[in-house]
């Protein structure tokens, strides 16, 4: 018979713990999804490009970064980077593997919400003279953005749900506390449930803030500025 | 400025291995009125996509207000046109569609004033003043904060007129414009041509499968088959005395019983 024995009293004490290293994984996740955004958006437009050779480079590197496991990217950059004179603390390390990482899926979402604005409506782009930057600014962005909302909006959850993996290179987030927690206490179930409730907490919450967002959106897009 | 607004010399054009165009001339004089009439799949809007650069030629020369659309002049060689020639040309044109093609995330005002804005470098009032000039021209001056999707089809391309107008074109270019729309919506639309027609201040090329308005408006009317121009001239005499066996049959298709009068 497997046992229970929850200890709310030693729960009570580690929450605020792990609440307060939350903010470093929600940190992480923010700062990763800004990089992996823009990543993101750089690759989908240099998949675009005419010439051949930057669209297959982009293409490659998309393909390598999504073929090849987000631990292994984490390490490479934490223990292989400084030997190229590229230190970085676990942080920027971090944020910078879920970026990367998370950028190569975006950038297939950005792609085909990009092929999915009409061809007329870069030709009427074409026949007013706009340039290539308000092109995509003004006319193919704002439509394409409510078809990047939920796909790009699960990428994001499932960063956050990655972040766990960081505290492989050390990096004080939930997991990694909950786990020193345990060891010191030698209790380990109060704090990974809670690491577990806070996770599912956030997540619901952020999937119940896309559906939102993808609702509200306007069904043709709007215009910045 | 040339004497020409459009001359295509021996121009080809391949869509993959199929040939549509193979020596193909066709000269337009300043401000004239073209209507380009035919069969589909007979190259009328492959014409004005090239003249908008929405296609590229595969041969031959394509000169807009005398200065070659599709190469550049470098030293006296002719090189491919770059973006940098290609935007420059295009200030000279402007495209009419078919299928409107107008912003449906931006307000009207915003469709028309977009490119004399962030283009031609217009400032907002000014921009924004004219656009309310071509809504009054084109009758929809109370459709300013309208959205496209608040549109009929007929407002629609009228607002997609007064966005190509928008930009000063020298030659317009109108791709079947009343062939999306309901029947009992093209006169307006044609009206606002007809009185773009009258101030003879355009170069304009009509596609069209408005065979009464093209023989109202136009200078000269040109029939296309398969990529020639079959048979051109004045529109009196292409709809009641056409030359060509192919341009006949291909008018009774069109003009049935009215067309022996006038």
């Amino acid at each position: 018979m497997i046992e229970f024995n929850w200890d709310w009293a030693f729960a009570w004490e580690v929450l605020p713990l792990l609440l307060d290293a939350c903010l470093v994984t929600l940190q992480a996740t923010l700062f990763g999804s800004i990089l992996a955004v823009v990543t993101g958006l750089i690759l989908a437009l240099l998949r675009r490009s005419q010439s051949k050779a930057v669209a297959y480079s982009a293409y490659w590197w998309m393909e390598f970064i999504r073929s090849t496991p987000l631990l292994v990217q984490i390490y490479f950059l934490y223990y292989v980077a400084p030997e190229w004179g590229l230190n970085m603390s676990p942080m920027v390390t971090g944020v910078i593997a879920l970026g990367l990482h998370y950028g190569a899926y975006l950038s297939e979402v950005f792609r085909s919400g990009i092929d999915g604005v009409g061809k007329g409506q870069w030709e009427a782009s074409i026949a007013l003279n706009l340039s290539p930057y308000r092109t995509y600014r003004d006319v193919i962005l704002p439509q394409a953005l409510r078809s990047m909302i939920p796909a790009s909006g699960n990428y994001i959850i499932a960063m956050f749900k990655e972040t766990p993996q960081l505290s492989a290179i050390t990096l004080l987030e939930m997991l990694q506390l909950a786990k020193i927690m345990g060891s010191e206490n030698f209790r380990y179930l109060e704090p990974f449930t809670l690491v577990g409730l806070i996770y599912l907490a956030l997540s619901l919450v952020a999937s119940t803030a896309v559906r939102q967002a993808e609702r509200r959106f306007p069904k043709e897009g709007f215009t910045l500025s | 400025m040339s004497e020409f607004a459009i001359e295509f010399e021996n121009v080809t054009k391949k869509f993959g291995d199929n040939v549509l165009f193979e020596d193909f001339n066709l000269q337009i004089r300043q401000n004239e009125v073209v209507s380009i009439i035919g069969s589909s799949g007979s190259g009328k809007s492959t014409l004005l996509r090239i003249l908008m650069t929405l296609e590229n030629i595969d041969g031959g020369k394509v000169l807009v207000n005398g200065e070659p659309l599709w190469h550049r002049l470098h030293n006296g060689i002719w090189l491919p046109a770059d973006e940098r020639h290609l935007h420059r040309m295009r200030g000279q044109l402007g495209m009419v569609f078919q299928h409107f093609n107008l912003f449906p995330h931006m307000t009207v005002l915003r469709n028309i004033t977009e490119a004399p804005i962030y283009v031609l470098g217009q400032s907002r009032e000014s921009a924004r003043a004219q656009a309310h000039d071509l809504l009054r021209m084109v009758g929809l001056e109370d459709k300013a904060e309208a959205y496209p999707a608040e549109l009929s089809g007929g407002q629609k391309q009228r607002v997609g007129i007064a966005r190509a107008l928008a930009m000063k074109p020298s030659i317009l270019l109108l791709d079947e414009i009343t062939s999306a729309l309901d029947p009992e919506l093209v006169d307006e639309v044609l009206e606002v041509i007809r009185k773009l027609a009258a101030e003879d201040a355009f170069t304009m090329i009509l596609v069209t499968h408005e065979m009464y308005f093209a023989r109202e408006i136009s200078d000269r009317v040109c029939f296309f088959d398969a990529g020639k121009v079959v048979e051109e001239g004045p529109p009196e005499r292409i709809f009641n005395q056409p030359e060509h066996e192919r341009t006949r049959a291909f008018l009774s298709s069109f003009l049935k019983a009215p067309s022996s009068n006038t």
